[in-house]
């Protein structure tokens, strides 16, 4: 490999001095920004309290949250102090009324056997004794002293404490034993009674059994057909909520929808008397582009708080706060895109004697109708996602939904339910939206392409 | 000039026929769009008022009467709220209890409550969007179709910000203030994890647009992939990706107010209260403190992002 020479070195420094002599601020410049911004950081961690912050934290709880998303537990009671030993649910349990699931056994010596996952993970008790068998150990515990105490040593997986023995059993579940009861809970991965909740005739019915039901099977309830039972069965399930959740989420769309819109309608003729070309007033011009960055910095969450205020919670106050938002927002983009306009047309239509609407309808909007399409559906797909948030300060729509099934912490699986629907819209309405524009862009591309051409 | 009478050849009558179908088809075409539009509008308009809780023409009457609580006693209670001083008409309740929150830094030296709160949102605002723009730069590099290191690691982080940027940021702000309690770390995570998405989507698509020379040139002289990112791509870049950056300052600024009213703390929360308990001087200084600083920002933003790239950050194209 050639090594430079000390005279070849400075030749190159000679030549090109602007890379190599810089000056001052230019090449401390990107070193200051950095250290600027530590110091902020710096900032930021004190006034945000960071360290005690994250001390009283629950990270926990996070894995805890993310399980409770994709899975359901069932916690039954066994009281010790009745002579027979019988599993009590709780009152809203998703195993419905009176369950009997196979995984509690009452054997023939009254004992009671609970498999949390299997064989290899289960608990065996009497009203005096409790066997705990979970990752290969089998582990007595005796209740005949009035405590619960465990025989032998105590694994790391069992908590012994002075009432309770608390048998952690990962994933599956945990076995809690005390001197009068013992309580289990199992965990199942999946949604429970997503489709018929335990009211429901349907409930714990195989697909066909349903399917067969309702196509031949005698009426369930009288006077409606099964098929409206079912679909009514569906619709007003307790637990999922499915018909409250969908006509919130049309809500939420048509907030975005309905806003956006009549944000465009009420921006387009604005547009044309905020275009510096189009009107030669400047005065009007200054006017309505102050009027739009006003509308834009009042802030939807301001329009939102105002109009839950004005119409009640609602969607129509999300759709009332999303126009106002928009007429700024599309009223400052269409202004912009008509000031950008190729003169040409305008001035040929001006010439052949047409007014001045003829002139705007034929030399103008031609050739800014695409971008404003584009422009407004951009809008209407960001305001999707939008219209959710804004939705939980009461402005109607699926985010207060959301926001309430949150805060009470007990439902996350729910909450994952409308996350699914939220995605699947967006999801939807990204590719319709970027389909549409794909094909307008094209139309932009080719006007410019022949523009380019001809000239 | 005369008119010539027109030449009625075959070849320009077929034309014409063609061109008058044409334009009928697409003025049916453009009729039955419009048309469409007008009823789903009317369809939405009905929905909507449908499922309100107060109804458009019944509440319209009203809307004056609703803004009347907006105007205060003393126009001057808006400055006062604004900079906590103590209001003449203080009756001891919570609407002129102004100078409750002064918060004191030193002697009788005070930050007025409202200043602080906004504090407190832009502080949310930039700190999520640093930490959107320190992951969403490395994300972008490997997300460019012709930059990344590896196919399949494009396709993982380009999935894994497209899923960042649509999922809703109320949910995680939900999720972590169960966690970190409910507050402004809370509001940071969700729109912090949100700006990765919507930035590191920007960046790569302008990594996509790049001249490639520069990095072919490290490439000969046998430059690994962190030197041909850092010497040839990242400076051709760097003042676009600043102009985004300074445009997701903006858009966070109001996500953390928004964030805020549903829990966040800062300013969206104390409005969002004084809203909806109808205190007319408090609202006017809120939103005027709000509405003051958004626009302050959007202009200092755009006067950046004007000098950085010039009249391009603005261009409207589609």
């Amino acid at each position: 490999m050639a090594t430079m020479t000390a005279d070849e070195i400075q030749a190159i420094e000679e030549r090109f001095p602007q890379v190599f002599q810089r000056p001052m601020h230019k090449r401390f410049g990107p070193l200051l920004m950095l250290a600027g911004t530590l110091l902020y950081l710096v900032y930021a961690v004190w006034f945000f309290n960071l360290p005690q912050v994250l001390r009283e934290s629950h990270w926990e709880r996070l894995p805890l949250f993310l399980t409770q998303w994709i899975s359901y537990d069932v916690q039954p009671i066994f009281p010790l102090d009745a002579p027979q030993i019988t599993a009590k649910y709780p009152r809203f349990s998703v195993l419905g009324a009176d369950p009997h699931p196979d995984w509690v056994k009452t054997n023939a010596d009254g004992s009671v056997t609970v498999l949390v996952a299997g064989e290899t993970r289960s608990v065996t008790f009497t009203r005096t004794e409790a066997t705990i068998i979970a990752n290969g150990m089998t582990v007595p515990v005796s209740m005949a002293s009035g405590k619960p105490v465990v025989s032998g040593p105590v694994p790391d997986w069992i908590t012994a404490h002075d009432e309770e023995v608390v048998a952690d059993m990962g994933f599956a579940g945990e076995v809690r034993v005390a001197a009068d009861r013992v309580k289990v809970r199992k965990r199942f991965l999946g949604w429970a009674n997503f489709v018929f909740d335990p009211r429901s005739p349907f409930f714990e019915k195989s697909a066909g059994e349903v399917i067969s039901l309702i196509v031949s099977g005698p009426e369930l309830k009288p006077g409606t057909s099964n098929l409206a039972l079912a679909i009514d069965n569906i619709w007003y399930n307790s637990q999922w909520q499915h018909g409250d959740v969908w006509t919130k989420l049309l809500q939420t769309i048509v907030m975005a929808f309905l806003g956006t819109l009549l944000g465009g309608i009420v921006a387009f003729p604005l547009a044309f008397f905020a275009a510096r070309n189009i009107t030669p007033s400047r005065l009007a011009n200054q006017v309505l582009k102050r009027f739009f960055d006003f509308m834009r910095s009042i802030d939807m969450l301001i329009w939102a708080l105002f109009f839950t205020r004005a119409f009640g919670p609602g969607p129509l106050a999300g759709s009332a706060a999303i126009f106002f938002t928009e007429i700024g927002t599309l009223g400052k983009t269409y202004s912009e895109a008509l000031e950008n306009i190729d003169e040409k047309p305008r001035e040929g239509v001006l010439s052949t004697g047409a007014d001045n609407l003829m002139v705007q309808r034929y030399g103008v909007l031609p050739e800014v109708i695409p971008v404003f399409i584009s422009q407004t559906l951009y809008q209407w797909e960001s305001n999707t996602r939008g219209a959710t948030i804004i939705g939980a300060v009461g402005a109607g729509g699926i985010g207060l939904k959301l926001w309430e099934a949150m805060r009470t912490n007990s439902n996350w699986a729910n909450v994952f339910y409308m996350v699914l629907l939220i995605l699947l819209v967006v999801f939807i309405f990204d590719n319709i939206s970027s389909f549409l524009r794909r094909r307008l862009s094209r139309t932009i591309h080719d006007y410019n392409r022949l523009q380019a051409e001809r000239s | 000039m005369t008119l010539s009478a027109t030449v009625h050849s075959d070849a320009t009558n077929q034309a014409a026929d063609a061109w008058r179908r044409q334009t009928s088809l697409r003025r049916l075409y453009t009729t039955l769009g419009v048309g469409l539009l007008l009823v789903a509008l009317a369809g939405t308009m009905w929905f909507a008022d449908e499922a309100n809780a107060g109804h458009f023409f019944e509440r319209l009457p009203h809307i004056l009467d609703f803004l009347s609580w907006l105007v205060p006693k003393d126009w001057n209670d808006v400055w006062r709220a604004l900079f906590d001083i103590a209001s003449p008409h203080d009756n001891g309740t919570q609407e002129y209890n102004f100078p409750l929150g002064r918060a004191y830094v030193w002697g009788n030296f005070y930050i007025p409550e409202y200043f602080e709160l906004m504090l407190t949102t832009l502080n949310v605002a930039l700190v999520s969007t640093f930490i959107g723009f320190v992951f969403a730069v490395p994300f972008s590099f490997i997300a460019a179709r012709n930059l990344t290191p590896h196919p399949v690691l494009r396709l993982i982080v380009k999935r894994f910000m497209e899923l960042l940027r649509a999922f809703p940021e109320i949910v995680i702000a939900g999720l972590f203030a169960a966690i970190v309690s409910i507050g402004p770390i809370a509001a940071i995570i969700a729109i912090g994890l949100h700006s990765i998405g919507a930035l590191g989507k920007l960046f790569y698509e302008i990594n996509e647009n790049i001249d490639m020379r520069a990095e072919e040139g490290l490439r000969a002289v046998g430059a690994n992939w962190f030197e041909r990112v850092r010497f040839a791509d990242l400076p051709q870049v760097l003042p676009n990706f600043m102009s985004y950056t300074l445009l997701r300052i903006e858009i966070n600024v109001r996500a953390s107010t928004i964030i805020g009213a549903v829990g966040g703390g800062g300013i969206g929360e104390e409005l969002k209260l004084s809203i909806s308990r109808g205190f007319g001087a408090k609202t006017l200084a809120l939103v005027l403190l709000l509405f003051t600083t958004i626009f302050l920002i959007d202009q200092f933003s755009a006067w950046l992002r004007r000098k950085l790239v010039g009249e391009q950050a603005f261009a409207t194209g589609a």
